[in-house]
This record gives C-alpha cells, structure tokens and sequence, in this order.
C-alpha cells in the first residue's frame, strides 16, 4: 500500500472537498479577518446561507486542517486563513499534473 | 402607536453619553436622574424629532452573557444609516473609534462594524441609490 501524503494533508482534502468550505475561504481570500457574523451574511449574499451553527462547524473543520486560524480582536473573534496549508494539495497535483509551461 | 425609544445597552451612562455624542455626534435629548441611573436618551441632530436612542444601564445579570455573546461572533447589536461608510469610517477612526470591520459592499449594502465601548458593536450602513 501506498503512503498517499501526510495526514494533515488528508484533512485538508476532506476539509476542501466541501462546496460551502471553499466558498467560507474564498471569503476569507477576499478579505481576511472576518467574524462569523460576517461570513455568515457572505454566505448569505452568495445563496448559500445556513446557521450560524453550521458555519462554526465548517470553520472548526477548516481550523482543524490548519486552513485558518482564529484570534481575538478586543473581545471579538477573528478568522483568519493561513493558504500556506494548501502547499500539500498544490504539490500533489503538480506531481498529476504538471504546471504547463507558457512560451512568450 | 408609534416608535419613540429604541435602547442600547451600555455598561456605563457617562462614558456612553461620551462616545454616543463626543465620538458619534448624535445629540443629548432627554437626561432624567432615576435612582442610581438615568434616563438618558440622544437623538440624531439629522432627525432630532425622531426615535431617541435610550443608553440604557446593563445591570440585570442577564445582559452581560448576552451582549459577550454578541460581541464574540462580531454580531451589530443595532445599525445607524450614514451617507458614506467610507467618510463615516475615515472620521471615526480619526477619531480613535476602533472598528472591527471596515467598509464592505456586498450587492446595494455598504456596511462597517464598529466598537461603542460599552459592551456593543454597531454597525454603520448605507444602501446605494437604485
């Protein structure tokens, strides 16, 4: 059996397997450092808006994958990505597919 | 029937008088002491007939988990219209009011988030004219 990546990669696929997951970090690319109640009204504004609970549940998934990370702002807590855990995704898809060379 | 008050918890009368009028620029209207605390109302000198805003003290126990709650998750507890966020943000902030999200427009809605000092966020609104 093959060693597919490291397990910290494995969340990351799984966190990013999820349509509502990538749109929180499209968001969050956006701009980052957002409350929850922020993106819970992006969510909203882009058709895809749930409770407030579920949203915390998909950012403790992302938080867990190390896709972002959360501190306080005063007494208000702010979420905000960390992209540099994507560098196992972008690697094995290199290794699938190769980057194409552009000739100018 | 008609909407005369609307209230913001505040956990200190005078540093909410303070920030409500010193930093905001609302008006004081009504100022009535009553017992340990007041009736204590500002208006916007914009609409000064219109809803008073009362700064109404955060005494019941009850308040406190409340408006922590609020402010963990970045939820406004009320919204006040401006014409321009963007001045509105620039004038505060030059003002030392510490906001916890600057200006964005999603669709006709510019809104910024800011910190009262007294236990509350209050957003600041605009919609775009159609």
């Amino acid at each position: 059996m093959v060693a597919y990546g490291v397990p910290m990669d494995e969340e990351v696929f799984r966190a990013i397997a999820d349509p509502v997951r990538r749109l929180l970090l499209e968001q969050l690319a956006l701009r980052n450092d957002q409350t929850l109640f922020e993106l819970c009204v992006r969510l909203t504004t882009a058709g895809r808006g749930m409770s407030r609970q579920a949203v915390s549940k998909h950012l403790a998934v992302l938080e867990d994958a190390g896709l972002l990370t959360t501190r306080a702002d005063g007494r208000t807590t702010l979420h905000h990505l960390d992209p540099s855990a994507l560098g196992g995704v972008r690697d094995w898809i290199d290794r699938l597919a190769p980057p194409i060379k552009e000739e100018r | 029937m008609r909407i005369t008050a609307a209230s913001v918890f505040v956990d200190d009368q005078q540093k909410a008088l303070e920030f409500y009028a010193g930093k905001l620029g609302f008006l004081p209207k009504t100022d009535i002491p009553l017992g340990e605390h007041r009736w204590l109302t500002v208006v916007s000198p914009e609409a000064p007939d219109a809803v008073e805003l009362l700064l109404e003290p955060s005494d019941h126990p009850a308040v406190g988990p409340f408006k922590a709650a609020l402010v963990e998750d970045g939820i406004p507890f009320t919204s006040f219209g401006v014409e321009d966020v963007h001045a509105e943000y620039e004038r505060l902030s030059g003002l030392g009011v510490r906001f916890v999200q600057p200006p964005v427009t999603q669709g006709p809605m510019t809104t910024a988030t800011l910190d009262d000092t007294c236990g509350n966020l209050i957003q600041i609104a605009s919609i775009a004219a159609g």
